[in-house]
């Protein structure tokens, strides 16, 4: 087992505050910011907060608020007091959002006062976004808040029983059945594939880091912690901005910032509508992108409008954070098209290519990707089955099931070449059509509904639902469109709807999908 | 000519965003950001081809709801761009 530079993930804010006290660890959107001493002696007192009120280690604790500064001091308390953070989409329907917090059992919330009511009955809640002034009397009952918990005299666990196989958070996906699956992910998890970053991008106290991602998408593991680690700066995106190119070009040029790291998604929409040759992006030296197939097109476009930077495609599923990656060559030439590899495995992972019996396949082939090592996930929240179902020994190790498919190229490492499950990206989220579909079948007047995908040059992937109706009388898709931004995160909403008679059904009675896809409209694609 | 603009927004909208659905039940106060019909990638196309169709130019901080949540505020919004002063 390698062994990891900390015990603790708030080791690192820990380790920094003595060596950069008085350096800026982080800055909200709306400007302010806290120096590294600040940071970790507010992060002290929600510990304390926390512990008094009777955390124990092990314990979860929800954040479902926008991102700001008291997000990231809440996360460092929760990890000095060896609870396990829940990051949850603060814009996402209520009920998913209530759905997550008790399906791990919350014992604490930190929750934004627009969309308190999602916490009410968990044991503690703790406000934030409380306008300025004594406004606690507004609270939901027996909430607290945020400037209140920040009162209480710090505290903690025991320095010497932090451990890293503690869990240190949870992050939720997408799941097949409609339920979002809770990845559980251990300190060991999380500091090996740090330590792994610091060994390649070779951060230092100088640099400025982005935090684009949500807290609830695993990139921000890499945005909190290697600044964290080294005594960087953390610049926060509020959700926003970070929505508007425009607005990101000025912001990444306007604080200097020196490692940007995003979905490709973003990179290309800055491509196209940044207007980046207004500003100046000298100071900007290490472009990181992950979360799914970045189109050579708009690769092309951001890396000439950009040219000085160092390129990297990190690739890895929540379940192993990242654990392959390829450094991108700059220039790229007008004739290509073959996407980029996603690479070699990191130093601290190892990888598998294998077949249906599970038997290693030769250089060349197609097979699915395996992934050991230390960053290889806990397990999913209370599902044990699905748990061990992804992963198998072998050799004395535990290996991960990516379920990409990949082919191995003998100078440019793997090459991805696609799924065989119901799995989608859109950018940079993993979703499960499944979990379209349960939504739909909410829907009174929907009788039957079979999601798919096909490849889209611009988007990535076009999300076409399928459905048939009860009786004759067929819901507009304007309506079909609005319910699904009740049910569903934005991200998830089909992009089309098609009425059908009946939907096709294999030998088996199951919906045949491949018929689907085959017979979808030119218009649609 | 307001009613011309909102026709051209109506048809853009149902075919990048509703394809399939009825003219009819896209109206002119049918809310498409608040409710989901158009996300902010759909919002930064939607200006893209206002920007060119309407040769105007949208500032990030008038692409708000209060503009881009209608077809007719949208409408509004195009020909007081187009009539400096108006």
């Amino acid at each position: 087992m390698i062994e990891t530079s900390a015990a603790s993930l708030c080791t690192y804010l820990e380790s920094s505050a003595q060596r950069f006290g008085d350096r800026v660890a982080v800055v909200d959107p709306d400007g302010s910011s806290l120096t590294y001493r600040e940071l970790n002696e507010r992060s002290d007192r929600v510990a304390g907060f926390l512990t008094a009120r009777g955390l124990q280690p092990g314990d979860r604790v929800g954040l479902v608020q926008p991102k700001g500064i008291p997000g990231v001091c809440a996360i460092f308390g929760i990890l000095k007091a060896r609870g396990a953070y829940v990051p949850v989409d603060s814009t996402a329907p209520p009920q998913r959002i209530r759905s997550i917090l008790d399906n791990c059992r919350v014992r604490a919330v930190f929750v934004d006062l627009r969309c308190a009511d999602v916490a009410a009955g968990i044991e503690t809640v703790v406000v934030t976004g409380t306008p300025a002034g004594p406004a606690w009397q507004s609270l939901p009952q027996g909430a607290i808040a945020w400037e209140k918990a920040l009162k209480h005299a710090p505290g903690g666990a025991e320095f010497a029983s932090r451990h890293p196989d503690d869990v240190a958070y949870i992050l939720y996906t997408s799941g097949s059945t409609g339920i979002p699956k809770g990845v559980t992910l251990s300190q060991r998890n999380a500091l090996s594939f740090v330590d792994w970053c610091s060994s390649v991008f070779s951060p230092d106290e100088h640099d400025r880091f982005s935090s684009h991602a949500p807290f609830h998408f695993d990139l921000s593991i890499l945005d909190l912690y290697l600044p964290a680690k080294h005594g960087g700066t953390l610049y926060l995106i509020s959700e926003e901005v970070g929505k508007n190119p425009a607005k990101v070009a000025s912001f990444i040029a306007s604080n200097r910032l020196t490692v940007w790291y995003s979905t490709p998604s973003v990179l290309s929409l800055l491509a196209e509508f940044g207007d980046l040759k207004k500003y100046d992006f000298s100071h900007l030296r290490l472009v990181l992108f992950a979360g799914e197939v970045f189109p050579v097109k708009h690769m092309r476009s951001i890396t000439r409008q950009w040219p000085s930077p160092t390129y990297f495609n990190l690739y890895g599923p929540t379940e192993t954070n990242v654990c392959t990656y390829a450094l991108i060559p700059t220039p790229i030439s007008d004739d290509r098209t073959q996407p980029y590899p996603i690479g070699w495995p990191c130093s601290h992972c190892s990888a598998l290519v294998v077949d249906d019996n599970r038997e290693p396949v030769p250089v060349g082939e197609e097979g699915l990707l395996y992934i050991s090592g230390p960053s290889v996930f806990v397990g999913y929240w209370g599902r044990p089955e699905e748990s061990a179902g992804c992963c198998f020994e072998r050799d004395g190790s535990r290996w991960y099931n990516t379920g990409d498919v990949v082919k191995q190229d003998t100078s440019n490492g793997f090459i991805y070449v696609g799924r065989r499950d119901r799995m989608v990206k859109r950018r940079g989220y993993r979703i499960e059509l499944g979990d379209i579909e349960s939504a739909l079948y909410r829907h009174n007047q929907i009788r039957e509904a079979a999601v798919v995908a096909i490849p889209d040059a611009d988007a990535g992937v076009k999300i076409l639902a399928y459905v048939t109706t009860a009786d004759d009388a067929r819901p507009s898709i304007v309506d079909l469109k609005v319910f699904c931004g009740k049910a569903l995160p934005a991200y998830m909403s089909p992009d089309a709807f098609l009425f059908q008679d009946s939907l096709p059904r294999t030998s088996t009675g199951k919906v045949d999908y491949q018929k689907l896809a085959n017979a979808i409209p030119p218009s649609n694609r | 000519m307001v009613d011309q603009i909102k026709e051209e927004i109506r048809q853009y909208i149902l075919t990048e965003f509703l394809p399939g659905e009825k003219a009819s039940n896209l109206q002119d106060d049918t809310p498409l950001r608040t409710s989901g019909i158009i996300d902010s990638t759909g919002l930064l196309r939607l200006i893209d081809f206002i920007e060119g169709r309407f040769n105007i130019q949208v500032e990030a901080y008038e692409a708000g709801v209060e503009n881009f949540d209608r077809i007719q505020d949208i409408a509004s919004f195009i020909q007081k761009k187009q009539k400096p002063g108006a």
